[in-house]
């Protein structure tokens, strides 16, 4: 049995094929595009939101398409306990919604950054991390709003729950500012639901996956979640 | 018919980079007495009905659920009957 993933597309989505390429074509797992305007997902065991510009981004990122048809199956899914992972704008979309913690602003730079970056896993035992074999990922980020940010007793919560999925971090794994691209509190990079079964991060595994661009480090988080579905 | 109008302004303790940004033009202007500049958003709209009550409650839910996001925004709006 293959795990299915099911990849959403938004108007302005454009991260949506290199997600369904790497799972299906690099990882040979099941995949279907999922239209927004649609409400059935298809049967996936995962669903994917996609990085992109969905609605142009107006207004506030994500805050349009969290209201797209489709993502009343999501967030029922999510609710139910379905693994949902949202990358990058799918990241804001999840934020939107609310389904996870914070909110995202702009960059602190105000520039759009695009960039090879490393990743620190923080939650070790989460659905989407237990089959990283390394604790420290090369993954690119593209994003102009990657800011993330939550008060400090939303902060307390998700650390308490240990809800933080990844952080920004050197090469050798420093956290500090000078390693934050984007300004994002505590250099979070990547965020759990309370019931760790959603997750959104603004860096790009599925650009990490295929050995033709040398860079696979983004792999191991399909497999982790691969690999608890087919559990 | 009233025509809406709804400032939405981002709460005090959550950081405005592009203010911040907007600011350093200003003092690169010469204006220095200008501080804690904020960017927020204006936005306008019509609400087709007669009943202000019933204009008010769709204003409200409009900025609550989609202009404004209650995490880091606050909004104002005001109402001014079309005749």
């Amino acid at each position: 049995m293959k795990p299915k993933f099911g990849v959403v597309v938004f108007p302005g989505s454009n991260c949506d094929h290199d997600g369904y390429y790497a799972v299906k074509k690099v990882l040979n797992y099941d995949a279907e595009f999922l239209w927004h305007k649609e409400n059935d997902l298809k049967n996936a065991d995962v669903v994917l939101l996609p990085g992109g510009f969905s609605y142009g981004d107006y207004l506030r990122t994500g805050s349009i398409a969290r209201f797209s048809p489709i993502m009343d199956s999501v967030i029922k899914f999510a609710q139910k306990g379905g693994v949902v992972i949202g990358i990058c704008n799918g990241f804001q979309i999840l934020l939107e919604a609310g389904l996870l913690p914070g909110v995202m602003i702009q960059n602190q730079s105000l520039k759009f950054v695009c960039k090879d970056i490393y990743l620190k896993r923080v939650n070790n035992n989460s659905l989407f991390t237990s089959h990283l074999e390394k604790e420290l990922l090369k993954i690119p980020i593209a994003h102009g709003d990657g800011n993330y940010f939550a008060d400090s007793d939303t902060l307390k919560k998700i650390e308490d729950n240990d809800q933080i999925a990844f952080k920004y971090c050197s090469s050798d794994g420093e956290e500090s500012d000078k390693f934050n691209p984007n300004g994002s509190v505590r250099n979070i990079a990547g965020v759990l639901n309370k019931e760790k079964n959603v997750l959104g991060m603004m860096p790009h595994p599925e650009r990490a996956c295929d050995p033709l661009l040398s860079k696979t480090d983004g792999q191991g988080i399909f497999i982790s979640i691969a690999e608890s579905i087919l559990k | 018919m009233y025509k809406a109008t709804v400032i939405i302004k981002r709460r005090p303790n959550i950081l405005d980079p592009q203010g911040k940004a907007v600011e350093q033009g200003a003092k690169l202007m010469g204006f220095n007495n200008v501080s804690s500049t904020r960017i927020g958003k204006y936005i306008e709209f019509f609400v087709n009905t007669d009943s202000k009550s019933e204009a008010e409650n769709e204003v409200k839910l409009y900025s609550e659920k989609l202009l404004s996001n209650p995490i880091m925004e606050d909004f104002e709006y005001e109402l001014d009957e079309v005749k």
